[in-house]
């Protein structure tokens, strides 16, 4: 059965989330207020890594309004385990070292919680951490991933015999016979820093558990309430009705969110042992010492290609610094190495992974996930055999695109799920054709001849990318029209500001011909959908919101079932428009879905009508083929002051195809962000740790975010290739702006200063360490 | 811990009284006090500006002002911005227009911030540069700021010519791959 002809598909229809947000009414979890509820505050480490010899709460707990000072051995009680069981599967994870609720014997990074204080309020619970007497006999601590590997290094962990946590590779092909036969060989090492999430809410978690009915609800800010909901049935040994867990109005994810962190946990914990509710809110210090970030990568790598420039291998070394736990498994570095293909056909590759715990927090995926790495060291190495072989920077890349007629694309590579990396659609070659274009990159000698002479140093440079979206096993999503005639779509995707509930219900609206501001949408808690994800890898429209439209579309063949019999039409001659089923074309001949709904809510006694099953509502649990995979272009023009390092893009265009478009807006929108949150990645934002582990940026004053002064404008072209993969076509948009930024600032940096003979290779290109560059360089050529 | 002392002030046209710790700071008693949640805390080290109010109409950061600061003053928070009728006010309208909101989480700041802009220009018109900078002491991790700046300059400059540069033709041909 199809819909009618797009209604709301593909339309920028107005967010249904902007009302309440606008008018300061949205519902944060720190605008939670239960009767009774206590405040929670956690004492954390102040050293990287040591043993922990004795924690004296004594004058803590004699504190008026302190209900509590819970240690490890306090929570233990409540728990069914030591640790919080949360890897991911991964054969080469080789040790386990997932976290504790609170610090045991060991205390591995700066900001691990110890303990918590419960209080009458926040205040209270601070002033009664200064009390607590901390004991800690401070250990060496492995802070560069590349010292941590070496034979001699003392251990991350104690009850970890060495530091390797993991190895793997990503290889096929014959890379060495490649490199022996070929005519062009580059070798460069990139050390690359990515920043964290920096969601502007930080975390929080209120958690009250019912003595009575023995239920537990947590309002959690993140990104997957299902997974949290597992985690702590599993920790605290309640069984599945008995744990509620909503992600309630959640100001931003970006990758963090999707990791349990012990902190919810802890204060779930509380609440059961004091008996009252707890809330407990990050503050923006501990949001730097606590919340999972990315971080620092090393690559040693080298390309060959051809006389005419077309690549023939890749092989090289890749170092990742894996913090001191292991929420993630090894997906962060391999979503590097994956990433690294792009749009490009690469003959051999072979690139040898090395995980290093550090005495840091752990790292795993913020927005773009390990992608942006990848991307950045294929782009950069592109770059560097453009000017090996003479080739334009743009001609290099296009001789090495993967063409239409080779869609569908296998790679050798395999994805998380051991399926082929396989690209489904997509016109690379058009994509950079249109965005050289748009971007004028042919006429840009004129503008670059231009501004020298005013004086200033303007270069230009472009970047490709794929984005594997829309990730698996599978999303849910319900539709139930009641006898109200109100439609409610429930779902196990959440929202953190990418539109989810806009997305949803213009899916929805499109099948059953109602307004999507009539359509209810029920996302992020787990009473309203029994299985669920949530956030990640730029999936909901693609999951969530094939599911929303296979239940609409069930929901549909039942109004139609029953509509054909009550009206005696065929239900080819009927249509649903606005809220009514009808006969074509005869406005007012039909019945409003809630009469429908109503017959099929049943009476007591009574056959239902048309001989349809019981109730207006279908369930659905969409399950990906595989990965599909976005792509495009940027170009980006950038102005370097020699003198200071300062960098300042001028121009950043941007050609995307993410497939069928739901929201042309709302992806602009996604696009944007996520290419500014790469320009934060490329030139500004770096977590500092000085050698013993003590972070040196700990406000934004310190770690800069990209401001509005030098997000520079953006300007978008889509492309739309369906993805054959799924029935509405689409792809992920929400992390890929970031995925080509970091590439093509770079590109554009060291295009400038070719005169000088600065090469850029490491991320982020601060102004203090282009200044750097620039100074050994010594000048420009004449 | 020390005594409280009594304050009162106007919060969005009502005049509210408090017995606070002098610690206590503005965000704090806006929210937590008087219940009004809009006003959001970000990184209580006044960078991100998402607590930013109006305090005697101009913009402070409530995570760094002490409530008793504010004795006498008159506060206006994002809950006493739209019209007492629920009409939004054309910032904020234009905010939702433009997509300049996406979480959300900074928005209230972000409108604040503009009020005290557009109180300024009084009606003189503002340029994009100029207008970026206005507003760089906000930060907004979701929208990138484009949105933000589309919806201020479409009500700042709404007296004056098309302030923006329209978009380019598109050389590159329309479409479908």
């Amino acid at each position: 059965m199809s819909a009618p002809a797009c209604t709301w598909l593909g339309r920028s229809v107005p967010r249904l989330e902007d009302g309440p947000l606008l008018r300061g009414l949205g519902r944060f979890v720190d605008d939670i207020r239960l009767p009774g509820l206590l405040h929670g505050a956690f004492l954390r480490s102040p050293h990287a890594h040591g043993r922990l010899t004795a924690i004296d709460a004594a004058a803590a707990e004699a504190l008026p309004g302190v209900h509590g000072v819970l240690t490890y051995g306090d929570l233990r009680r409540v728990l069914t385990c030591d640790r919080i069981p949360l890897a991911m599967p991964a054969g080469a994870i080789r040790f386990d070292v997932d976290p504790f609720v609170l610090a045991r014997d060991e205390v591995c990074h700066v900001g691990e919680p110890v303990a918590l204080v419960v209080a009458e309020s926040r205040a209270v619970a601070e002033d009664a951490l200064a009390l607590i007497g901390l004991e800690i006999e401070p250990l060496p601590a492995v802070v560069d991933p590349r010292a941590g590997l070496a034979p001699d290094a003392p251990r991350a962990r104690l009850d970890c015999p060495d530091n390797r946590v993991a190895a793997t590779e990503a290889a096929y092909g014959d890379v060495d016979r490649a490199f022996a036969g070929a005519a062009h060989v580059v070798r460069e090492a990139f050390n690359l820093h990515k920043g964290g999430g920096h969601s502007i809410e930080p975390r929080g978690v209120v958690a009250r558990f019912d003595q009575a009915e023995r239920l537990l609800t947590v309002w959690d800010s993140t990104q997957m309430p299902h997974q949290a909901k597992r985690a702590l049935v599993r920790t605290l040994g309640l069984a599945e009705h008995q744990v509620r867990v909503v992600a309630p109005d959640v100001g931003g994810g970006f990758g963090p969110k999707f990791v349990f962190h012990p902190e919810e946990l802890a204060v779930a914990a509380a609440a059961m042992i004091v008996g009252r509710p707890v809330k407990w809110i990050e503050d923006r210090l501990e949001s730097f010492t606590a919340t999972v970030q990315e971080r620092d990568q090393h690559w040693t790598i080298e390309a060959a290609c051809d006389a005419e420039g077309r690549l023939l291998g890749i092989r090289g070394d890749l170092v990742h610094d894996h913090g001191a736990y292991t929420p993630y498994g090894v997906a962060l570095p391999y979503n590097s190495a994956t990433n690294l293909l792009g749009p490009y056909r690469l003959p051999a590759y072979r690139l040898a992974i090395s995980l290093c715990l550090t005495n840091l927090v752990p790292a795993t995926p913020t927005r773009g996930a390990g992608r942006p790495q990848g991307t950045y060291v294929m782009e950069r190495l592109l770059d560097r055999l453009a000017e090996r072989t003479g080739l334009d920077r743009a001609e290099i890349r296009r001789r090495n695109l993967i063409t239409p007629d080779q869609m569908p694309y296998r790679t050798p590579l395999r994805t998380r799920d051991g399926k082929a990396m396989t690209y489904d659609s997509g016109d690379y070659v058009e994509c950079q054709r249109r965005a050289l274009a748009l971007a004028g990159w042919d006429g840009f000698e004129a503008r670059r001849a231009a501004a020298r002479r005013e004086g200033r140093w303007l270069g230009i440079g472009l970047a490709n990318y794929v984005e594997g979206s829309g990730r698996g096993p599978f999303e849910s999503a319900a539709v139930r029209v009641g006898p109200s005639g109100t439609v409610v779509v429930t779902t196990g995707a959440t929202a953190q500001g990418q539109g989810t509930v806009t997305m949803l219900a213009q899916v929805v609206a499109e099948v059953l011909g109602i307004a999507p501001e009539r359509i209810a949408v029920v996302a992020g808690d787990t009473n309203a959908s029994a299985l669920g994800l949530g956030a990640f890898a730029s999936r909901q429209a693609v999951t969530a919101g094939n599911a929303a439209h296979a239940a609409a579309l069930a929901v549909r063949a039942k109004i139609l079932q029953v509509a054909s019999a009550w009206l005696e039409a065929s239900p080819a001659d009927l249509e649903l428009v606005d809220g009514r089923v009808q006969v074509k074309g005869v406005p007012g001949s039909g019945r409003a879905l809630g009469e429908v709904a109503d017959a099929l809510a049943g009476a007591p006694g009574l056959a239902l009508p048309a001989g349809v099953a019981p109730g207006l509502a279908a369930g659905v649990d969409f399950e990906p083929e595989g990965l599909t995979y976005c792509n495009g272009t940027h170009v980006v023009e950038a102005e370097v002051d020699p003198d200071t390092g300062t960098v300042a893009i001028t121009r950043y265009t941007v050609v995307h195809d993410c497939g069928r478009l739901i929201n042309p807006m709302m992806v602009e929108g996604q696009i944007v962000g996520g290419v500014v949150h790469g320009i934060g990645s490329a030139l500004y934002e770096r977590m500092l740790y000085a050698e013993d582990g003590q972070p040196q940026t700990g406000t934004y004053a310190d770690y800069l975010l990209p401001t509005a002064d030098v997000a520079p404008r953006i300007a978008i072209h889509h492309m739309e290739s369906p993805s054959p993969l799924n029935p509405l076509g689409v792809k992920g948009a929400g992390e890929s702006g970031t995925i080509a930024a970091p590439a093509a600032v770079a590109s554009a940096v060291e295009d400038a200063l070719r005169p000088f003979g600065v090469r850029v290779a490491d991320l982020p290109i601060t102004a203090a360490r282009l200044h750097g560059l620039l100074a050994a360089a010594g000048g420009a050529a004449p | 811990m020390t005594e409280r002392r009594s304050m009162r002030l106007t919060v969005n046209g009502a005049v509210r009284t408090a017995q606070v710790e002098p610690r206590l700071n503005l965000a704090d008693l806006l929210r937590h006090e008087f219940g009004l949640t809009g006003t959001h805390v970000g990184c209580e080290h006044g960078v991100c500006g998402a607590c930013t109010v109006l305090l005697d109409g101009a913009t402070a950061r409530s995570c760094l002002t002490f409530a008793v600061q504010a004795d006498g003053c008159a506060v206006t928070t994002i809950e006493g911005v739209a019209d007492p009728d629920g009409a939004l006010h054309p910032i904020q309208a234009a905010l939702a227009r433009h997509h300049g909101l996406q979480c959300g989480y900074c928005t209230p700041g972000i409108v604040m911030t503009l009020l005290e802009l557009q109180h300024d220009l009084d009606g003189a018109p503002i340029d994009e540069p100029a207008l970026r900078r206005a507003f760089a002491g906000n930060l907004c991790r979701c929208t990138g700021y484009q949105g933000i700046v589309d919806a201020a300059l479409s009500v700042l400059n709404a007296g004056a010519a098309e302030p923006c540069p329209s978009p380019r033709p598109d050389p590159a041909g329309k479409g479908h791959a």
